[in-house]
């Protein structure tokens, strides 16, 4: 955040008049994270926040950090709830690796978050919510807003609860409690004053949000205002930021989170083919968010449906596939464990079905509410039997829309099950989406059957030049046909067979199937500007981000580096071989211990080598700038 | 709703359409071990789906693993063969879908009631509109005998070479405490009975459960023997209920049950206590409680054993419910427009380079 231009700013426009000159600074890129305790409303905080810059047109990208237990004891360390934003006046990738402004609220929002910050960065901490039983709740034996702990930091005490209850004073209706849960709201104004983010919108969201209780309206709406004002008005903030809007492509854009994004791919899916959507799940972290977003949009005639457990969700979805809907079915890890067999016979059914698995950290329970992307060979292989099937892999928050929509093409074409990997950081992050023209969106044709097709005879395996078999729904005169889990005729009849040869034959056929969606596959984009990188980093998933502005800046620094990042996980690509041969080395960075390099060492004899990290975060870019360079060296 | 098939028959009776037995036989020779009593069951189905007037591209039958599984691939309609246990959910995906299809499962006590029983309570507790057939063998056929959730206490199988400790389900009783709507019992080899029992359960709308005692000849040969087999006392032991009639049964009609003051069910001589005092069977009571004192009138079917309709009445069905949410939602918030979906929240535009000020 390297400070450029400074100068004296006017009187700005707006309800609030300054009492004072303060200086604005210009900066390019600016990294904050507003952290509390978990029922201090941070999460809120920054998605307005969020909101506001988005609509300033920068660049941005933000992580939540949820606490892991629901209902964490107020004041400890386990109940720290946060959110990351990085916004800048160029493009952005990465929720930032290293914050430039911590927002505390609390002695733990401190403890917990203190050492991401850069050094000599920028503290804002609620003065009132360091009370001696807080701040012993968090471990510290004396309070670091006062005794030099914070030295190194630019540090801004402000008591945001005492001001904002006084600002509330006089609204009807309004306890004391609730005044004070209102000071999320002082910290927003706080800090949309200090980066120049609009007022309005915030405003109009809080009109809106909360129309049905005026008082709490008007509370929030008066904390908001006392923290803007006390930015411009005390002489404790000397200076404040302005961010200039990113150059982007020309279009209309929304902030769109990954679990969202996801959702509408499958809304547009349904859209484009004409299939309704079926979408079957069970409540998991994270996941659920997909099933809460679908529910919404019944008037598209989506029809959400809870099932009683992860088994029943994925037949569920596979029996409205039978009926000729586009059945769907979400989960995270724990839930794709059990959702194996089925896929098995979805394989076996060969029928049009989307599985969403939004990865999570751990093996079990794990870590549920943080980030990994280790379920690519589960994916892969997690089915008894030869079962293979496609992978799509989703790699920034709005991609999740592409891939979802490619999952179901995949699906709908082939008449096969897909699996569409994302992660729990694309799920959870945002970022600003041009909105695609609706009516350039790939469109799918079921092609379901209506007549027989061998002579008067219906042949339900019988395939075409994809290798797909007929879609014949229920209710379709003629083509009533009964197909199971048991080896078949897998060319024509479907009839149950045990025949060695037809078994062997069968096996190939399905892995033939699968290779064919390769043929789909445009020829992969490799970027090199040099034409004679000594490595190439082979990314896949949401370390795309990380691996981009990590590659940057290793050129940055001299370094001969090209760039790859893979979408399809399963057929790869027909040219990857070709290419990953080009290069002297190969490094993949991966959220697991390396299930992408095994994959290519397998598939192509190439020594890939990995860059693990499993620590319920994404990747950073400098940690993996300082791992590119160490390989060159 | 799918395009090129808007057939909008629900599997009720009386629809003008001319079928026969041999419609609903696919060209898959039944392979279950000659004497089984699944080819009774088979063959009453078949012969009693003609009357529905359903035709056969809007019926499906979904089946789990088990012998019974293979009914499948035997009624020559639409069908799946799904996994261990997951019929239920599989055809509760189809019915919820479509609506206008008649679906039917067919399923086993280790099938239904074990690896798969999460799935057959919701399902009846979501009145799915699902017509489910269990046929109750109390053991496992198809993995050669072992004993069953179904098996009475103390069953001598390969996997239980010193009996078996586990307490048997009553399905019946099972399904009454899912608050299924539909509850009936009947016998593989009493074509009349199962057939009216059939009809009754076509007729109702939602889930309809079917608890079928078939002998399973090879691996359990006369488990059902007292109820089912006229020289061992099938008609002593058979306590057919009649929605409205007072329950009473014997050879001669000598036997009768009555509710006692606390409750609960008790056999009696009609003699000693008269006609009247005999409890008259309500199905369609919707206290589920009297229905669930029935099925506990004998845990085993080793006496006298209640069968017929337990349970008949009405409740909210769940596909045509999500499809009126589905209906009010576009009502209220006009059909999907997926330009507007993707521009919702609030949009910032980035001009042309040339326009931009
Ligand atoms: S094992 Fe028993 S239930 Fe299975 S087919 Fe043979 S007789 Fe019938």
């Amino acid at each position: 955040m390297d400070g450029k231009e400074v100068r004296e700013a006017g009187p700005r426009p707006g309800r609030f008049r300054p009492v004072a000159q303060k200086t604005i600074e210009e900066r390019e890129r600016v990294v904050i994270r507003f952290a509390g305790d978990s029922g201090d409303g941070m999460q809120l905080t920054g998605d307005r926040f969020t909101n506001a810059t988005a609509l300033i047109g920068n660049d941005l990208a933000t992580l939540p950090d949820f606490p892991a237990e629901i209902r964490a004891p107020a004041g400890t360390l386990h109940g720290v709830s946060a959110f990351q934003i990085h916004f800048a006046s160029d493009d952005i990738l990465t929720p930032g690796d290293q914050p430039n402004v911590l927002v505390a609220m609390n002695p733990a929002a401190l403890k917990v978050n203190l050492d991401d910050l850069e050094k000599g960065g920028i503290v804002i901490a609620n003065e009132d919510g360091f009370t001696d039983r807080n701040l012993e709740k968090a471990g510290y034996g004396s309070n670091p807003l006062t005794d030099g702990a914070l030295d190194e930091y630019q540090l801004y005490t402000v008591p945001m609860t005492t001001i904002t209850v006084r600002a509330l004073d006089g609204i009807a209706g309004i306890t004391k409690k609730e005044a004070e849960r209102s000071k999320n709201f002082f910290a927003l104004g706080l800090l949309s004053w200090m980066y120049g983010r609009p007022t309005d919108v915030t405003e109009r969201w809080i009109e809106r949000k909360f129309a049905k209780k005026e008082a709490i309206r008007d509370a929030n709406l008066a904390a908001f205002r006392a923290g803007y004002n006390f930015g411009e008005t005390t002489e404790i903030f000397a200076v404040h930021y302005e961010v200039k809007p990113a150059p982007a492509e020309p279009g209309t854009y929304r902030n769109i989170n990954g679990a969202t994004a996801t959702a509408y791919g499958l809304v547009a899916a349904s859209d484009r083919s004409g299939i309704p959507l079926f979408y079957a799940s069970y409540p998991i972290t994270p996941a659920s968010e997909l099933l809460h977003e679908l529910s919404k949009h019944k008037n598209f005639g989506v029809r959400t449906f809870q099932a009683e457990d992860e088994i029943a969700a994925a037949n569920m979805a596979l029996g409205a596939a039978f009926a000729g809907h586009l059945g769907v079915t979400g989960t995270s890890g724990p839930g794709l464990d059990l959702k194996a067999e089925t896929i098995g016979l979805a394989v076996m059914l060969e029928l049009p079905m989307v599985i969403v698995d939004v990865q999570r950290a751990g093996p079990s329970t794990g870590m549920p509410t943080k980030t990994e992307a280790a379920d690519l060979l589960l994916a892969m292989y997690g089915r008894h039997g030869e079962a293979p099937l496609p992978i799509v892999a989703a790699y920034t928050p709005s991609n999740c829309f592409d891939a979802a929509l490619e999952a179901a093409r995949i699906a709908v074409t082939y008449r096969t099950p897909v699996i569409l990997l994302t992660d729990t950081f694309l799920a959870n992050s945002s970022e600003p989406w041009r909105l695609p023209d609706v009516d350039s969106l790939p469109s799918m044709d079921p092609s379901f059957a209506e007549r027989p097709n061998m002579g008067t005879e219906f042949l339900p395996y019988l395939r075409d030049e994809n290798l797909a078999r007929p879609w014949a729904v229920p209710g379709t005169e003629g083509l009533e046909h009964r197909i199971g889990g048991l080896e078949k005729e897998a060319d024509s009849t479907g009839n149950i067979s045990y025949d060695p040869q037809n078994h062997q034959w069968a096996t190939d056929l399905r892995a033939a199937k699968v290779l064919k969606v390769a043929d789909d596959i445009p020829p992969l984009r490799v970027d090199d500007p040099s034409g004679e990188a000594e490595i190439l980093v082979l990314g896949w998933g949401s370390t795309y981000g990380a691996i981009r502005v990590a590659v940057d800046r290793a050129r940055d620094r001299g370094k001969k580096v090209a760039r790859l990042h893979l979408h399809h996980m399963n057929p790869l690509p027909k040219d990857l071989g070709d290419i990953l041969r080009r290069y002297p080395k190969v490094l993949v960075p991966e959220m697991n211990t390396g299930q992408l390099v095994k994959l290519v060492r397998a598939e192509y004899l190439v020594d890939a080598q990995v860059f693990s990290k499993v620590q319920g975060q994404p990747i950073f870019a400098e940690e993996l700038e300082e791992e590119i360079i160490r390989r060159l060296a | 709703m799918n395009e090129g098939n808007g057939q909008q028959s629900n599997g009720q009776p009386g629809a003008p359409i001319e079928l026969s037995k041999k419609d609903f036989i696919s060209d898959q020779e039944p392979r279950w071990c000659p004497g089984c009593g699944d080819y009774a069951i088979l063959s009453t189905v078949q012969g009693f789906l003609p009357e529905l007037g359903v035709p056969t591209h809007q019926m499906v039958w979904v089946a789990g693993i088990g012998c019974s599984g293979r009914f499948a691939y035997y009624v020559d309609t639409y069908g799946v063969h799904g996994i261990h246990g997951r019929a239920p959910a599989l055809a509760t995906g189809i019915a919820t879908a479509r609506p206008d299809l008649s679906v039917w499962v067919v399923t086993g006590d280790g099938d239904g009631l074990s690896i798969g029983g999460n799935h057959l309570i919701h399902a009846l507790r979501r009145n799915v509109d699902l017509k489910i057939l269990l046929f109750n063998n109390q053991i496992y056929g198809l993995t050669k005998g072992q004993y069953s959730p179904t098996s009475e206490e103390g069953k001598v199988t390969k996997s239980t070479p010193f009996g078996s400790l586990d307490h048997p389900f009553n399905p019946v009783a099972l399904a009454i405490g899912a608050e299924a709507a539909f509850v009936a019992r009947t016998i593989d080899n009493d074509r009349q009975h199962f057939t009216e029992v059939l009809r009754a359960a076509a007729s109702h709308t939602g889930a309809a459960f079917i608890e079928i005692y078939q002998n399973c000849n090879v691996f359990n040969d006369g488990a059902f023997a007292a109820v089912r087999d006229k020289q061992h006392g099938a008609q002593r032991n058979q306590i057919r209920l009649e929605h409205g009639k007072p329950i009473r049964f014997g050879e001669q009609g000598e036997k009768g049950v009555v509710q006692k003051p606390d409750g609960s069910l008790e056999v009696v001589d009609v003699e000693a206590v008269g006609e009247d005092a005999l409890l008259v069977h309500d199905a369609h009571r919707e206290n589920p409680a009297l229905a669930f004192s029935l099925a506990q009138l004998a845990h085993q079917p080793t006496g006298p054993t209640p069968i017929g309709i337990f349970r008949d009445v009405s409740r909210p069905v769940y596909g045509e419910a999500m499809d009126s949410q589905l209906e009010m939602a576009e009502q209220k918030m006009g059909r999907g427009d997926l330009a507007k979906l993707l521009l919702g929240g609030d949009t910032w535009t980035v001009e042309e380079p040339e326009n931009a000020s």
